[in-house]
């Protein structure tokens, strides 16, 4: 039932509350129009609900405008997103995704920040092909996308491989439990029969509901000090506690979130704040109140304000917490002590429990493809052919080859050097600190190209930090094509985001560790203006910087930028 | 009194035969024939409008009837039809009796009654009659045909002597009403693409001879104008139209390049209708013209008559803008032969090679031939000579005068192939996708087509099979019902090779089926799926909403390619009406026939 004391925000229901309404849950008019042969898209409203099935609708945006004079529809295809908890795949799998790729995808695989899959270019007619496909290889893409709850990430860290394995049970048991209930991606996609009748309201979705969350909701799980999935970006974060090399729960963290609309202060990007302590049996149940907590109070009016971190901030963290444990009848434990130390990837091979090596290798961007010099795809596809372990898909969209046996190691080894996947340009610490959302051309919210444009900004940034002897140093680096923050932008030390095409706001003061946001120092600038301002921070850093002292630190000390303490003061 | 050689202007034989008919006239014959005689005079000074014989009463005296002409033509795309209105008009200029009509209208049990029949054909398909001779030419060859010995005729066959059966259909019925017992009152011509020059001099022919046994009044002077329509602007005055759009339609990575053409059609006084199509008059590319200069080593500038009147031109503007250089037909290489002093060729056009030759001819130009039967003995004068002149080529009308007034619209595919080792351009598709520029002119005219229009009801529902660039008409008439808020039904059938691609006019589409412009839709693309579906397939799965519209009075055009898409089309109509309505296959062959014969089943195909 629901408590009287705290309230949602007033105002008339958004566009998409209406739209999730008449949806019957989740269906909308999907089976039909994807039929349609006329147009390659969908209407706007079973858009909306496609990505509840873990789809998007976009279009080419490279060829919007030569297409409309040839009057042509715009390029329609389809992105769709794997569920892959805590981002574990099989070599199987891994196989499957990289044939569906070529088969009916652009050829490429976009591995994304929040550990998983992604595939683009998907024609209209190839979705349920797509989609079964996946299904027979065990995965599938329900609340991929969508007002529901996300992938669960976890650490990948390999250094402890056999926490890690605990720790992904777990992250895999909160996606499954945590998954929409409704029939209708197996009736859409799969022709499960529709069974007759309609049950009862709280009998099809027991948590969401009829309307499912006023926004997306995302859980992941970090083990310190390694903190690769940006524990405090999380709608709610659980921070794993070891005590002598033994789990023995998580301290609880709520209420973070990257993205933001420009020029509207009323959205900022914010941290998750730690709660309390919990054990590891008490993680759906602290999970599943929360999102009840979202689903009442979060605001149904403003999608722009409809995030728990800004339910959080409204009703305050002590009164979440209150509602929370009353509603779990029991009360969190005091949060246990926990140390970060960063939030990118430790690359190359390290060796885990049980003789079984990990490998972690950088892709840039997270595009796993085919270049004319570098045959990437490929040479996974090789190593996924003979690899009896798995692969882990990183928050900082790289992968691990992980639990290698001795004996596959040197062959694995063989295919590394011989596809040039340790190959040095792929690896200036800069470089392999870096992040970059999609955007251009597939993503429709984009301002200006990030995954496209980065490298090439890297090459010139890479001759300064030459320069300046820096070229070890890691300095997390991340590019967004605009506000959302899909690669975690104010996070970065090095923070870019999309304005317009060529022109970006660039943000400084993030902490290595994950642990402070970021503030903008330059708004609009283009690639000149922002090789300049770096000549200068950079060589400033090299110089003046103390022993051990990260670059988002020292910007702060050496009161280039201020520190932002909370997200609230984000923009000031 | 009897008349002599000598107290009046006949000649002997002319004086006896009025010596014996007169004393026999009654006066009121007398009379009439007076009147008559004025009248015919006059008529043949002041053209068409020659009352009296119009009234003459039916079986009448031998002249009476041996002035009565009828004219039938079978035409596809309106060259057949123009040359037959011509002829219509100069014959009443000299003062005959015509009816004129397309061969699909006239009753062919009438035919008994003719005495003077006039053929003007051409051919279509691989050598098969125009869509409106179908019929006509089905009952000659058929049982029911009747003996013609009373009947005297003429025909004048159009035809492209690229095409293996030459005038086909001209041939056909010459030899059938030549069997059938007529004679002819003038041999057959068989007239190429540029058939202006022989069908006047075959109209020549045919009068004299008419007037030699008709005694009609003297053949007028003036050759034939083939002008027809108001517009002084026509085929053989084509107007300089300016490009004002000229943009690829088929999307990035598409194997298909088709080309929207837009044309101005401002202070030429060219109307048109929606199914009209567009002539052009094309130019070869100038770089295949310059490998044929070196490959000769001909001086571009030597000056060379290009035709009988006696108009010259330098070298190289004649083979860039007035002849033919990419198509070779027998008739050429018969002629060559006589230029080369090569064994192979004469060995080629030798009686019993047909075969060989026909092989030869297939994808390959004047340059080949040049290169293959070195020597050549004959002068550039001689070998230009007899080269065709350059064909125009005919394009469906894409858009409506009423939508776009002062404008005309066309929808060419790029036509690119290889053959024997060389990358072959069509003319004038390949002027159009790589050498047009909006500000350009190109010399164009009006073709209209009466076979190929909208129902005159605007209520009436009709059904379009466009695949391809044959999607152009149906744009115009989508168009044309937008203007005209035309309430009937519209069903159109399109497809290619690619969705995402080759989608032709898509979004004209959409917008056609969100006002209700355009009732349905439905798309064939044969390279997206793996086994291929093509229109016809798509007709099949609406097969019984197909028929019933049908039965409902619909209208059905099918435009585009003639050799595989039409064939296909018009076998799965038959299915369709044979599986909907219950018939035998001769019934629904039947239905099909009777829906041509209404003019609810239309064809323009190439
Ligand atoms: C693929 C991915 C970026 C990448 O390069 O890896 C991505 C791509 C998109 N994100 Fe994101 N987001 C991705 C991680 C994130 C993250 C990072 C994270 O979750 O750790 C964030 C910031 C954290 C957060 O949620 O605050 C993020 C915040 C957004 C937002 C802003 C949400 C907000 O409430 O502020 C949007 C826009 C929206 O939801 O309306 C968005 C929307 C999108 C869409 C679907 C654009 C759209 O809505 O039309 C992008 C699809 C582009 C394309 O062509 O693929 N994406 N997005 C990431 C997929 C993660 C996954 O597998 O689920
Ligand atoms: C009534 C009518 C309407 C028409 N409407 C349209 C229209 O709307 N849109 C349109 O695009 N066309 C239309 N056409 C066809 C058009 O008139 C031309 O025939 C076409 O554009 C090719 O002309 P071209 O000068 O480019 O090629 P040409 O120089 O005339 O060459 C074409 C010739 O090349 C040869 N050829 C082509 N491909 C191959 C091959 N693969 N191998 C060997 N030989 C080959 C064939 O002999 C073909 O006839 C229509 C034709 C007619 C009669
Ligand atoms: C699709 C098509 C097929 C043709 N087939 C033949 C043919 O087999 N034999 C021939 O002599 N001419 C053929 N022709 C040439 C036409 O007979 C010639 O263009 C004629 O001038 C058309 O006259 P019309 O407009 O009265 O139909 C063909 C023309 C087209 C467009
Ligand atoms: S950050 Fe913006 S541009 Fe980049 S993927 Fe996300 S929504 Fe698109």
């Amino acid at each position: 039932m629901v408590n009287q004391i705290l309230k949602a925000p007033e105002g008339p229901p958004s566009d998409v509350e209406g739209i999730k309404e008449r949806s019957n849950y989740l269906r909308g008019t999907l089976k039909e129009v994807m039929l349609d042969r006329i147009s390659a898209g969908i209407p706007e409203d079973d858009n909306r609900l496609m990505k509840h099935h873990g789809s998007y609708l976009q279009d080419d945006r490279d060829l919007r405008n030569e297409r409309a004079k040839q009057k042509l529809e715009p390029a329609y295809q389809f992105m769709l997103r794997v569920r892959l908890p805590g981002g574990v795949a099989s070599p199987e799998q891994w196989l499957v995704m990289d044939e569906l790729a070529d088969k009916y995808g652009n050829g490429t695989l976009k591995l994304t920040t929040r550990e998983t899959f992604q595939m683009h270019g998907i024609l209209k007619w190839n979705m349920k092909s797509t989609i079964q496909s996946i299904h027979n290889a065990l995965m599938d893409t329900i609340a991929a996308c969508g007002d529901v709850n996300r992938n669960v990430m976890c650490s990948s860290n390999p250094d402890q491989s056999e926490l890690h394995s605990e720790v992904y049970e777990w992250s895999k048991k909160l996606s499954n439990d945590l998954l929409p209930r409704t029939r209708a991606y197996h009736e859409i996609w799969l022709d499960e029969e529709k069974v007759a009748g309609t049950p009862e309201i709280d009998e099809v979705e027991p948590m969401y509901g009829p309307l499912y969350l006023p926004r997306k909701f995302k859980i992941g799980i970090a083990v310190p000090p390694g903190n690769d999935i940006d524990i405090f970006s999380q709608d709610l974060g659980f921070i794993a506690i070891v005590e002598d090399n033994k789990l023995v729960g998580f301290n609880v963290a709520i209420g973070g979130g990257m993205g933001m609309s420009h020029g509207d202060n009323a959205t900022y990007p914010q941290l998750a704040k730690v709660i309390g302590f919990c054990k590891p049996h008490q993680l759906y149940e602290i999970a599943e109140k929360t999102i009840t907590i979202q689903r009442d109070y979060g605001n149904r009016s403003v999608r722009k304000n409809a995030r728990f971190k800004y339910t959080v901030d409204r009703l305050g963290l002590e009164t979440v917490k209150a509602e929370l444990e009353h509603r779990l009848g029991w009360k969190l434990d005091e949060a246990k002590p926990f140390h970060f130390d960063h939030n990118g990837d430790r690359y190359g091979w390290v060796k885990g429990v049980k003789g079984k090596w990990h490998f972690t290798l950088f892709i840039e961007g997270g595009r796993v493809a085919d270049f004319d010099d570098y045959k990437l795809k490929t040479g996974l596809r090789e190593i996924a052919k003979i690899h009896t372990g798995d692969f882990h898909l990183t928050g900082n969209q790289n992968v691990i080859i992980a639990n290698v046996s001795t004996q596959k190691k040197k062959k694995i080894n063989e295919l590394i050097e011989q596809y040039g996947l340790t190959d040095g340009r792929h690896y200036s610490a800069l470089r392999r600190s870096s992040m970059a959302c999609v955007a251009l051309p597939t993503c429709g919210l984009a301002m200006a190209e990030a995954e496209r444009y980065l490298p090439s900004l890297i090459n010139k940034i890479e001759t300064i930090v030459d320069e300046n002897g820096l070229t070890d140093k890691e300095i997390t680096i991340r590019m967004t094509g605009c506000p959302n923050g899909c690669a975690r932008h104010a996070l970065g030390e090095i923070g870019f985001i999309g304005k317009a095409p060529g022109k970006y706001n660039m943000y400084l003061g993030a902490a290595h560790d994950g642990s402070r946001l970021s503030k903008m120092y330059r708004e609009n600038i283009g690639e000149v203006e922002i090789l300049n301002e770096l000549r200068v921070l950079l060589s400033r850093y090299a110089k003046e910087r103390e022993e051990g002292e990260h670059f988002g630190d020292f910007v702060i000390r050496a009161e280039i930028i201020k520190a932002t303490t909370d997200g609230t003061n984000f923009h000031d | 009194m009897q008349l002599q050689v000598l107290n009046s202007p006949f000649n002997q034989e002319q004086a006896e035969l009025l010596n014996r008919i007169l004393p026999t006239l009654t006066e009121s014959q007398k009379v009439w024939l007076s009147g008559f005689l004025a009248a015919a005079q006059f008529s043949s000074v002041s053209g068409p409008g020659n009352v009296q014989t119009a009234e003459l009463p039916s079986g009448n005296t031998a002249q009476a009837i041996s002035k009565d002409v009828t004219i039938l033509f079978g035409s596809q795309t309106g060259n057949a039809q123009g040359l037959a209105k011509t002829a219509a008009k100069k014959l009443e200029e000299n003062g005959f009796q015509v009816t004129i009509q397309s061969m699909s209208d006239f009753k062919p049990n009438n035919l008994k009654k003719i005495h003077n029949l006039l053929i003007v054909t051409s051919t279509h398909g691989e050598g098969t009659p125009p869509d409106n001779a179908l019929s006509f030419h089905e009952y000659l060859h058929g049982k029911r045909a009747p003996k013609l010995d009373e009947l005297r005729f003429s025909v004048l066959a159009l035809g492209d002597s690229s095409y293996e059966f030459f005038c086909q259909t001209g041939k056909d019925l010459d030899t059938r009403l030549g069997e059938l017992g007529g004679t002819r009152l003038y041999p057959r011509f068989d007239c190429d693409l540029d058939y202006d020059e022989p069908a006047s001099e075959w109209l020549s022919g045919v009068l004299s001879s008419l007037n030699e046994a008709g005694g009609g009044t003297h053949v007028s002077e003036e050759a034939p104008s083939s002008q027809i329509g108001d517009a002084v602007y026509s085929r053989t005055n084509p107007f300089k139209a300016e490009v004002l759009e000229n943009i690829n339609l088929n999307g990035r990575g598409s194997n298909k390049e088709t080309r929207h053409l837009e044309l101005s059609l401002e202070g030429s006084g060219l109307t048109f209708e929606p199914g009209d199509s567009l002539g052009i008059y094309p130019e070869n590319d100038p770089a295949l013209v310059q490998l044929l200069l070196d490959e000769m080593n001909w001086d571009p500038e030597q000056i060379v008559t290009v035709n009988k009147k006696g108009d010259v031109l330098p070298l190289k503007d004649a083979l860039v803008s007035h002849y033919e250089i990419t198509t070779l037909t027998k008739p050429l290489l018969e002629k060559a032969a006589l230029l080369s002093g090569s064994e192979k060729l004469q060995e080629l056009v030798s009686a019993g090679n047909e075969d060989q030759l026909k092989g030869y001819l297939d994808g390959r130009d004047l340059l080949d031939l040049l290169r293959d039967f070195t020597p050549w003995i004959g002068s550039v004068q001689e070998i230009v000579s007899i080269l065709r002149k350059m064909p125009s080529r005919l394009y469906s009308i894409s858009s409506s005068l009423t939508a776009n007034p002062d404008e005309v619209h066309l929808t060419i595919g790029a036509v690119r192939f290889n053959a024997h080792g060389r990358e072959r351009k069509g003319v004038c598709s390949i002027q159009a996708a790589e050498r047009l520029q909006p500000g350009d002119t190109v010399s164009i005219y009006i073709q209209h087509n009466d076979n190929f229009k909208l129902p005159n009801n605007p209520e009436t529902p009709i059904i379009m099979v466009g695949p391809g660039t044959g999607a152009a008409p149906f744009r115009s008439f989508m168009q044309e019902r937008e203007e005209t808020c035309a309430k009937g039904k519209t069903w159109m059938f399109f497809g290619d090779q690619h969705f995402v691609t080759d989608f032709l006019y898509q979004t004209e589409w959409q917008k056609w089926l969100n006002n209700g412009v355009l009732t349905k839709m439905d798309v064939a693309f044969s390279r997206d799926t793996a086994e291929k579906v093509y229109v016809q397939h798509r007709m099949i799965e609406q097969s019984k909403e197909l028929f019933e519209w049908l039965q409902a009075g619909a209208h059905l055009y099918i435009c585009g390619d003639e050799k595989h898409m039409a064939h296909d089309v018009h076998h799965t109509l038959i299915k369709i009406i044979e599986k909907e309505g219950g018939l035998s296959r001769e019934q629904a062959e039947e239905y099909l026939a009777e829906m041509q014969q209404q003019k609810r089943y239309q064809r323009d195909v190439y």
